[in-house]
């Protein structure tokens, strides 16, 4: 049989605690929860392959949010995170994540992976952040996804690649019962029954159009679509704060990062079109973003990542990073382009708008065990709510999941659930297969994706979103209505082209409904242009309620570590000031 | 309606001197997180079968013989 070609088939299995997606998170969640109960039947989902999937597909080149003893406290780090997410924080989940990483960063050095070290043997941590010192390089960061897949084959968690998980199934009183995926090689559906479920989906990285206009030439991991958003709003989880969004400043059209986390710790910087600084801290904000969005606008860009000044040996030493880990083509990049670091400065440009909690706030809802707000159903990793995670967020978090989510599936029997759902979920999924004529998915993606450009993209302009979801909801129709999926592979994008539509919703829906601006570029609002801490400092949440897209404000749980009024704005304080 | 087609040139070259997927090797199919590479019926090599590529590299990285480049994508060159 051929690939691609359309095989109509189901089939059902179960296991006790079942992790969808295979990147980051993922693999950390299966691996705990089976050494939490090594009787017990871990599946691991992946839409692609287990080995090279996800945002660190070909590995990455540091911890950027470590918290080592000696370095940094629980404490500090927890108010560091607070005050660049404006205070909308739910700390306890930030700050048990602050005291848990130091053993994860052993547990990792223990699979293979070095960190680098000064002459002492002690982590050799750099300081990027406004205040505390947390970035932790990684000279071999590219064996991550290798010395992960060891562990998975060690512990026998077993392994599903090519499986896309499209919905969650419930029980009547409302308890996870498993979900519902496709092949994407065959469209074969499989549905796997399970006590607990842990999201672990990525980033909505294909929300946006680059500018390019390369559908694929995301800043994250194109196969990062979404799907995990869609599926926790389907399943009547909360979304929180997903008019936070992530926009990222990167290397013109290559859209990856440059990088200021690797070449800053050297004495690289941000600078304009004239030589000069104009921020203060290259951590990843949105009070930096917008910065740099005005700085794009002044007529003092294009914006650069200014390298040239340091020594050869420093250039040579960056470059080696940059070229070989997370992001290798960027060497390949700039070489067609003629752009050597020791004489020219990095064109930097700012990214599609996406979600992802890994850079800024937003995601499915989780409290500190990472549950979200289905009985059973966890959320770790770039789609989970806990702010500025990065990897070693998605490694933390996902390992907090995979032992929770095993606890409940050892006091819990199978949900059940009812076989009309699958049955009418198969027709969902099948029904671009079953059409004889219509729009193939790339041009309903493409057409979704530049509305939201066009529409959604901060600056946020009531009027404009106003228009944007008219224009989104006639996409949708067409979507649902004449949509083709002529094999299998094609079926599979026209599946994500479904999560891209309802992200790109939840979006809009969100956008409109916090009447402020915070988050500096991520949430600027042109028609409520003040921060108003008087009616929205609080969580936002996105659910699906009565089958209608919900808007809900939630309280900020009450601070771990508390926060000085002269603290506050310290992320505020961004631009630099011309000195007399 | 009628569709088209639309010519794009793929930024993954197999060299099919080196490439052994005659010989049963899958690992640049397999590998792929877009899941745009194929073994062509005609040849019994692989190719980039769908334009829809992350230039992330772990086909070129990872196959055995060193048949694989990953260029970067046109439109962003």
């Amino acid at each position: 049989m051929a690939l691609d070609q359309i095989v109509d088939g189901l089939s059902e299995v179960s296991c006790d605690v079942l992790v969808i997606g295979g990147g980051t998170a993922g693999p950390m969640a299966a691996l705990k929860a089976k050494l939490k109960n090594p009787k017990a039947n871990v599946v691991l989902l992946e839409k692609a392959n287990v080995k090279r999937s996800g945002a660190i597909s070909m590995g990455m080149d540091g911890l950027n949010n470590a918290v080592i003893p000696g370095y940094a406290t629980p404490e500090q780090y927890t108010k560091e995170i607070t005050i660049a997410n404006d205070g909308i924080v739910d700390q306890k989940a930030v700050y048990k994540y602050a005291q848990n990483c130091y053993k994860i960063i052993e547990e990792l050095d223990s699979f293979g992976i070095r960190f680098l070290k000064n002459e002492n043997g002690d982590y050799a941590v750099k300081k990027v952040h406004h205040i505390g010192t947390y970035v932790l390089p990684m000279p071999n960061g590219e064996t991550v996804k290798k010395a992960l897949y060891r562990q998975l084959r060690r512990a026998r968690i077993l392994i599903s690649n090519r499986y896309m998980a499209t919905r969650l199934v419930k029980s009547a009183d409302g308890r996870i019962a498993g979900a519902i995926s496709v092949n994407t090689r065959t469209a074969e559906m499989l549905v796997i029954k399970a006590k607990a479920v842990i999201l672990c989906m990525g980033a909505a990285g294909r929300l946006g159009l680059p500018t390019s206009g390369y559908m694929f030439g995301t800043y994250e991991n194109a196969a990062n679509s979404g799907d995990g958003y869609a599926m926790a709003y389907h399943a009547g989880a909360a979304l929180a704060n997903l008019e936070c969004f992530q926009i990222n400043p990167l290397i013109k059209d290559y859209n990856g990062p440059a990088c200021a986390y690797v070449a800053g710790p050297f004495g690289a910087y941000t600078a304009n079109n004239e030589g000069s600084r104009f921020i203060e801290c290259d951590y990843w904000s949105g009070q930096m973003m917008l910065e740099f969005y005005n700085e794009l606008l002044s007529g003092k860009g294009p914006v650069f990542l200014q390298l040239k000044h340091l020594h050869p040996d420093t250039i040579s030493e960056i470059e080696s990073t940059l070229h070989k880990v997370e992001r290798p083509t960027r060497g390949l990049f700039q070489q067609g382009r003629g752009v050597d670091y020791r004489s020219e400065s990095i064109e930097m440009h700012i990214s599609e708008i996406g979600f992802c909690s890994g850079h800024s706030a937003s995601g499915v809802f989780v409290d500190d065990n990472a549950r979200t707000t289905v009985p059973g159903l966890y959320a770790a990793g770039d789609m989970a709510s806990v702010p500025h995670n990065y990897m070693l967020g998605a490694f933390t978090n996902g390992s907090v999941a995979g032992i929770d989510a095993m606890e409940f599936a050892d006091s819990h029997d199978f949900a059940e659930f009812d076989a009309a759902d699958v049955a009418m979920e198969r027709d969902r999924v099948m029904a671009p297969t079953k059409r004889e004529d219509g729009i193939p998915p790339n041009q309903i993606e493409y057409k979704t994706r530049r509305l939201v450009n066009d529409y959604l993209q901060p600056p946020k302009v009531t009027r404009k979103y106003e228009l944007g979801m008219r224009r989104l909801a006639e996409a949708r129709e067409d979507m649902q209505e004449r949509m083709i999926a002529r094999n299998a592979h094609e079926l599979l994008r026209a599946l994500e082209v479904q999560s891209i539509m309802d992200c790109a919703d939840m979006a809009a829906h969100a956008s409109l409904y916090r009447e402020e601006s915070r988050w500096g570029l991520y949430h600027w609002r042109t028609d409520f242009p003040e921060k108003d801490n008087e009616n929205w400092f609080c969580h936002t949440l996105v659910s699906k309620q009565d089958g209608k897209m919900t808007s809900e404000k939630r309280a900020v749980e009450p601070y771990v570590v508390p926060i000085a009024d002269d603290e506050k704005d310290l992320y505020y304080k961004q631009r630099i000031r011309a000195s007399a | 309606m009628p569709l088209a087609s639309y010519q794009t040139s793929v930024p993954v070259v197999v060299d099919d001197a080196k490439c052994i997927a005659d010989k049963g090797c899958t690992v640049c199919v397999d590998v792929c997180p877009l899941d745009v590479l194929r073994i062509s019926d005609m040849t019994n090599k692989a190719y980039m079968a769908y334009d829809e590529c992350w230039y992330c590299m772990p086909c070129e990285a990872d196959c055995p013989t060193g048949a694989v480049t990953v260029n970067i994508p046109y439109l962003l060159r």
